[in-house]
């Protein structure tokens, strides 16, 4: 085995922040049902599931700014960020809709991140890697409660089975997102430090099929597949969720309770 | 699906579970609280959620409250009065050696 090229800083920094990004902007999606979860104990699962991500996010985000040597910390990244310098997901920011929605966006995200966090485990950048070796048991609870739900929904009543699929269908067009890959990408996996996503789309496939078979519902069609979160284009509802996190800290700047 | 799933509506609870957690290996589990949850699966994951994210636990039992039998308030003379002068009853006469915990 040849020596493994070793990235710049700035790729490695940004690639941190691509998946903090990702975990910050779902775990402030997810902080949005508290106290409106359809009971008590879902509200606290949700939000458990909020608070996981906001862990990982709060890692990576510390990471990426000191790799990227600018003094900046993890609340600049999380705070005093513009719209267009936040590369997460187009998933991870859609609006929660019902709870079938919901569940449906986790479904989706956490099945592609529980493999990506596996994958990480062996990432060339130790600091990624510790991050991951801690988020896979969080994201593999994540995955679980979406499954369950999924599949109580859609094996349940009529209603909550065409609630369901339509949270399905809502949510898919952003999924093939996830899997494409960019220069970056080829870039770091070629150093070892990040993972192929395009590689992990068959097992993807076949776990969400699965899912999708036992509960009755149907693979939503392909249509469209809109991407540019990764380059910071996001879509029109995002301006809205950051503009309610960030609102405080630049009221207040430096706010602690 | 597991036996027993059915979905709710909006304005009937789902069935209520108690939950027990075992705090630590060797220790018996004990009743923390309940829960709703429409069924066993569900219960045992919202119980996850509510009763261990501190980790209080390392595992966790949840029973259908309807299935618990209990002792009627009302019958409180007769179950448990006639046991309070029956000291020959307590271990009082051995030495508890101090290795032995959770006695």
């Amino acid at each position: 085995m040849s020596a493994a090229p070793v990235p710049d800083a700035t790729s490695v920094s940004t690639y941190a922040m691509r998946l903090g990004d990702d975990a910050l902007v779902l775990a402030q999606r997810l902080s949005q049902w508290s106290s409106r979860g359809p009971d008590l104990e879902e509200d606290i699962a949700l939000t458990n599931i909020g608070l996981d991500l906001l862990g990982q996010a709060r890692s990576l985000l510390t990471y990426a700014g000191e790799v990227e040597g600018r003094g900046r910390t993890e609340d600049d990244l999380a705070y005093l960020r513009e719209e267009r310098d936040f590369t997460n997901l187009l998933l991870v920011e859609q609006d929660n809709g019902d709870f079938a929605h919901t569940i449906a966006r986790q479904l989706f995200f956490s099945t592609w991140q529980l493999a990506l966090w596996e994958g990480l485990l062996s990432s060339a950048d130790e600091t990624i890697a510790a991050v991951a070796g801690k988020a896979v048991k969080e994201v593999d609870y994540h995955r679980d409660h979406a499954v369950q739900w999924t599949l109580r929904l859609g094996d349940g009543t009529p209603e909550s089975r065409r609630r369901m699929q339509a949270g399905l269908d809502a949510m898919w067009p952003y999924v093939a997102e996830m899997f494409a890959a960019d220069p970056l990408d080829v870039v770091l996996v070629e150093a070892g430090v990040a993972v192929d996503v395009a590689a992990l789309r068959p097992p993807w496939d076949s776990f969400i099929d699965g899912v999708l078979a036992e509960a009755t519902l149907s693979r939503p069609d392909d249509t469209w597949t809109p991407t540019g979160g990764r380059r910071g284009m996001h879509t029109e509802t995002f301006g809205y969720l950051l503009a309610e996190m960030q609102h405080l800290h630049r009221s207040h700047p430096g706010a602690t309770w | 699906m597991s036996a027993g799933s059915s979905v709710a509506s909006p304005t009937e609870p789902t069935p209520l579970w108690e939950v027990f957690v075992r705090s630590k290996r060797g220790l018996s589990h004990n009743h923390v609280g309940s829960l709703h949850a429409p069924d066993a699966d569900m219960a045992l994951r919202n119980a996850r959620d509510v009763y261990t994210r501190r980790q209080e636990g390392v595992s966790i039992w949840v029973v259908p409250a309807a299935d618990i039998v209990a002792s009627s308030p009302d019958e409180k003379d007769s179950f448990f009065d006639p046991a309070a002068d029956k000291v020959y009853r307590h271990p009082t006469f051995y030495d508890i050696p101090a290795e032995v915990q959770h006695l």
